[in-house]
């Protein structure tokens, strides 16, 4: 593994390659190593500033984990993988070429195979305040703890659904916070049934033990959050209860939307996945629609850091044209029951739904109302009419929360798939799937 | 990884600011200032949000280009401005 890059300013610039990966998480870096004894020359692209995706970040506040560190070193005894980290890609180029853009250069990366393990991001449903400094994602919060956020001494709430929220607890507990509340919206019944079902996964079993935090409330969700110009206090509801916390932070996830728009702007189809929005489709062996293209991780539906890694691994050796072992197989078909469960027992519940008031934001980026939104009769109408996700961030936030909350499909990803600089922008050349 | 010695030393809106290496600029914009990265359409005062470089709220200015603030790390000499309007 070396970590060559083109010159900096370098803007007219040609690279290629034989597999080209996009996300250097668990799936990413699995799929590298099981291809890499190949011999063929491998790029991993992250736009993260270094490898390890959401699972494995770290930085000022965390240092690597050993899964990571010993991904890497196996990586790093093959001089033909190259990874380049706070990489991000911004158009395609043709069918087997995209326009990346980094911190300091751009280039066009040629590539014969493609796996695409963009992950998942998290679902943020909005709520009466959900805009105010000192709200974020419950993955969000944890993200930044480790980057180096100061939590020492803050009182936090965190608020959703699923099991992240207790790993975003664990991370705020570890650096200092106090974590007055965690309020996951699912019966109790449900995750009691959830957890009982754990004697199947041991190790997520004593995980779940071990991140059990006296603060936890099931059948409890925000209301909405309060303060003049950042957070102060945080309304929620406990079964028929509705109740006020004084705070400094609210973190809030309910749960994983799958990072599709690279596969679907290249052709990839789609499914609807169990909880929220579209997935990548992929056979057995990790194959999307596209012949050269393959997916694996959270990007194909969410599953966790286990099933991303046997899937990585699957879509490496098919890559280079070798069957998975069955045992792989056999991994990914166990992690897979494990998120179906999940996905069962944190189904969001239908008051989520009604959260927001008519004057609450749903478009973050261009500042329009859910009531506004909530008139029109689509996507698109939305779109034409009130700018919804027109914005920055390209309805990523706003999409995924109005697929939840009008059951609306995103449409398809248009170029550039990031906002990127002119001097980027300036080497897409006219080919399908360049800029327009 | 990172010794809790090891200081960054960059520049936010002017001032003079320092933080332990592997910081975020995201991270950075609360040991330093107010948290705040960026103004809405509307006004609004907005912090980072997703933390993973979805959302694009954390957007701020980095030796004059845009960037996100939880997917940059504070370098040496780095000049960074928030307040984007855009």
């Amino acid at each position: 593994m070396n970590s060559t890059k083109p010159a900096p300013n370098a803007y007219v610039s040609q690279d290629a390659c034989a597999i080209l990966i996009v996300g250097a998480g668990p799936a990413g870096l699995s799929a590298a190593l099981a291809a890499a004894p190949a011999g063929r020359s491998i790029v991993v692209l992250d736009d993260n500033p270094a490898p390890g995706g959401q699972v494995w970040r770290n930085g000022a506040g965390a240092a690597p984990p050993g899964p990571l560190q010993q991904l890497q070193e196996a990586l790093a005894r093959y001089p033909r993988v190259r990874i380049h980290s706070s990489t991000r890609v911004v158009a395609a180029q043709g069918s087997q070429a995209l326009l990346l853009e980094s911190a300091d250069s751009a280039w066009v990366q040629g590539f014969e195979k493609l796996i695409v393990c963009t992950g998942a991001r998290e679902l943020l449903l909005p709520f009466p305040g959900w805009t105010l400094p000192g709200v974020s994602g419950a993955g969000g919060l944890q993200a930044m703890i480790k980057s180096g956020l100061p939590v020492h001494g803050q009182r936090i709430v965190i608020a959703g659904s699923g099991p992240l929220l207790l790993a975003a607890a664990a991370s705020a507990t570890q650096a200092g916070a106090q974590v007055l509340r965690v309020a996951e919206q699912s019966p109790w019944r449900q995750v009691a049934a959830f957890g009982a079902g754990l004697l199947r996964w041991p190790g997520k079993l004593a995980q779940a033990a071990t991140l059990l935090h006296p603060a936890y409330r099931c059948d409890s969700y925000v209301l909405a959050a309060q303060g003049d110009t950042s957070l102060q206090s945080v309304q929620l509801r406990q079964g028929a209860r509705t109740y006020q916390l004084d705070c400094d932070r609210l973190a809030v996830g309910f749960g994983l939307v799958p990072n599709v728009e690279l596969g679907r702007l290249l052709g990839c189809a789609t499914r609807h996945s169990a909880q929220a929005g579209l997935a990548l489709q992929v056979d057995a062996q990790q194959s999307t629609s596209v012949p050269y293209i393959f997916a694996a991780g959270e990007c194909t539906g969410a599953g966790g850091v286990e099933r991303a890694l046997a899937e990585g691994h699957i879509a490496g050796l098919t890559a280079i044209g070798q069957r998975a072992p069955a045992a792989h197989l056999h991994t990914r078909a166990r992690w897979q029951d494990f998120a179906s469960r999940v996905d069962q027992h944190f189904a969001l519940r239908p008051e989520l739904r009604t959260l927001a008031d008519k004057n609450t934001l749903l478009c973050r980026c261009e500042d329009v109302t859910f009531g506004s939104v909530a008139a029109r009769t689509g996507w698109n109408d939305a779109k034409l009419h009130q700018r919804c996700g027109m914005g920055a961030c390209q309805g990523r936030i706003c999409g995924a929360a109005a697929q939840h909350l009008f059951g609306w499909d995103a449409p398809s990803p248009r170029p550039p798939l990031s906002p990127a600089r002119v001097s980027t922008l300036s080497l897409a050349s006219n080919d399908t799937g360049a800029l327009p | 990884m990172n010794t809790p010695q090891a200081m960054v030393h960059f520049q936010l809106n002017g001032q003079a600011a320092q933080v332990p290496a592997g910081t975020s600029i995201a991270a950075a914009l609360y040991l330093c200032s107010d948290g705040i990265a960026r103004h809405s359409v509307s006004g609004q005062a907005r912090a980072p949000v997703c933390g993973m470089g979805v959302c694009q709220e954390c957007r701020v200015l980095v030796n004059g280009r845009s960037q996100l603030a939880c997917q940059a790390l504070c370098a040496a000499g780095m000049v960074v401005e928030t307040g984007d309007l855009s």
